[in-house]
């Protein structure tokens, strides 16, 4: 993406950002409440619109509506702070529905990939339950699942353990960082410095809508440049 | 004659049971017409094409807020007798179909907005999950969206049912033979027992409507969506 801009209102969210993701590579946004980590996640696949500048998946730049951006939504993976598991679905349907609605796959197929994802991600003995059955940590792991299942190209991580009690975020975090090491492409916003350091490649602070810094985990906790990250880190580590 | 004897009498020269027959066929066709319209009104105003939205919430306003008997009348008078389109050759068909025409479009109105309620308890992550995995408008809408929407919005769909069964006596002014109408008939000739006339046809109208009642929140509470 490069000159990204966004304005909510009077508001000037994003400014001037340019980034370069790799096949790959585990990008970790970090930042402040309200620096605009969040809404950078969610312009990526366009669930928030930009104002100004270009994003490009792939090589393709993210189309305006219609098919084609449904289309390269399928290629991107999301997964959200509050699950957002289709509520009315058991949790196999969940993970199946994607695969034979828009990738048109036969129901048996569907139903083999869903099983082995939900194996993959730990619960697969709750398959036919509700979403509304399972743990936060579970209901996660679902997500996750259910965005695997269309084979994504990225996926993006937006605060996907800030709703979760504290005992079941290393079940979450294991799984990303499962993924991770398994070569997925990942944007991920988190307060997890912890995974950040494990399996991020880079991490970019963000603040007021601006990156302010751009570096590897190491580089990054043990000697931050700006003023900015140094106090970030300050007041989120010393406890 | 004692009263009762001759409440009895009126009774068995009329054929009560008959009318309401006819109320409660209305009921049944015009709930199925006004939902189908009132699922595709709530369809265009929440879909992101603005002159759809525009479309539905005009409609909505329009037919919610002109009186039903003034839309019997336009059926009857306007359509049939002066532009002279009928929807069925046999007399009373033609204005049964007229009436059910007219309940539909009027009560869709309502439909639409029980199911506009509806969606808004449907949290908005449930619609960003369904584009994030790459559905575009009406599948989202026909999978995610509306089925929650639908078990959101049972109990103001059962007021208006509700609604809709009381209202079908107003198909009396399209000149469809129903329950007011004989009821009317009834009154006119046996004044000396109007209240037990009153009467008998309120309670038949308690009795087909208390049900529907129950049912709805009996269903309302069964098929809740459990978030």
């Amino acid at each position: 993406m490069s000159g990204v801009n966004k304005h909510f209102g009077d508001l000037h969210v994003l400014k001037d950002i340019d980034l370069t993701v790799h096949p790959g590579e585990v990008v970790v946004l970090i930042g402040p409440s309200g620096s605009g980590k969040s809404t950078l996640c969610r312009t990526i696949n366009r669930l928030e619109t930009i104002d100004e500048g270009e994003i490009s998946i792939d090589g393709t730049p993210l189309p305006a509506e219609g098919k084609a951006l449904a289309k390269l939504r399928s290629d991107v993976g999301m997964v959200f702070q509050a699950f957002n598991l289709f509520a009315h679905k058991s949790v196999l349907s969940n993970v199946m529905l994607g695969p034979m609605k828009v990738r048109g796959k036969s129901k048996k197929e569907a139903q083999d990939l869903a099983m082995a994802l939900l194996e993959k991600v730990g619960v697969a003995n709750q398959a036919h339950k509700l979403p509304a059955q399972l743990s936060g940590g579970q209901q996660q792991r679902v997500a996750i699942a259910r965005a695997l299942a269309m084979r994504p190209k990225v996926m993006l991580f937006d605060e996907p353990t800030s709703a979760l009690d504290p005992e079941m975020i290393n079940e979450v975090l294991d799984t990303m960082v499962a993924l991770a090491k398994e070569g997925m492409t990942m944007i991920v916003v988190t307060h997890e410095m912890g995974f950040a350091r494990k399996a991020a490649h880079r991490v970019i602070f963000l603040s007021d809508g601006q990156v302010v810094e751009e570096s590897t985990p190491e580089e990054f906790f043990t000697n931050p440049q700006s003023d900015r990250a140094k106090d970030f880190l300050g007041k989120i580590l010393n406890h | 004659m004692s009263f009762l004897d001759r409440y009895a009498s009126v009774l068995s020269q009329y054929d009560v049971l008959g009318a309401f027959w006819v109320n409660i066929q209305l009921t049944f066709w015009a709930a199925i017409g006004s939902f189908v319209l009132g699922c595709l009104l709530a369809l265009m105003r929440i879909s992101p094409i603005a002159s759809l939205r525009g479309f539905g919430a005009t409609y909505v306003q329009l037919l919610r807020n002109t009186p039903l008997t003034i839309l019997m009348f336009i059926a009857v008078l306007g359509v049939w007798t002066q532009l002279q389109i009928t929807l069925s050759g046999d007399f009373q068909q033609n204005f049964f179909n007229f009436a059910v025409v007219a309940l539909s479009l009027y009560h869709a109105a309502f439909v639409c907005e029980a199911i506009r309620s509806g969606v808004n308890t449907v949290p908005v992550g449930q619609a960003e999950a369904a584009r994030a995995i790459g559905l575009s408008f009406l599948p989202s809408a026909r999978l995610i969206i509306f089925p929650q929407a639908l078990r959101g919005s049972i109990t103001p769909l059962g007021n208006t049912l509700i609604a809709l069964t009381k209202n079908t006596t107003v198909a009396t002014a399209a000149s469809v033979a129903e329950a007011s109408g004989l009821m009317k008939t009834m009154i006119e000739f046996n004044s000396d027992i109007v209240i037990a006339i009153f009467f008998t046809f309120a309670m038949c109208f308690v009795i087909i409507v208390i049900p529907m009642g129950l049912v709805t929140t009996w269903a309302s509470r069964k098929w809740a969506v459990k978030r």
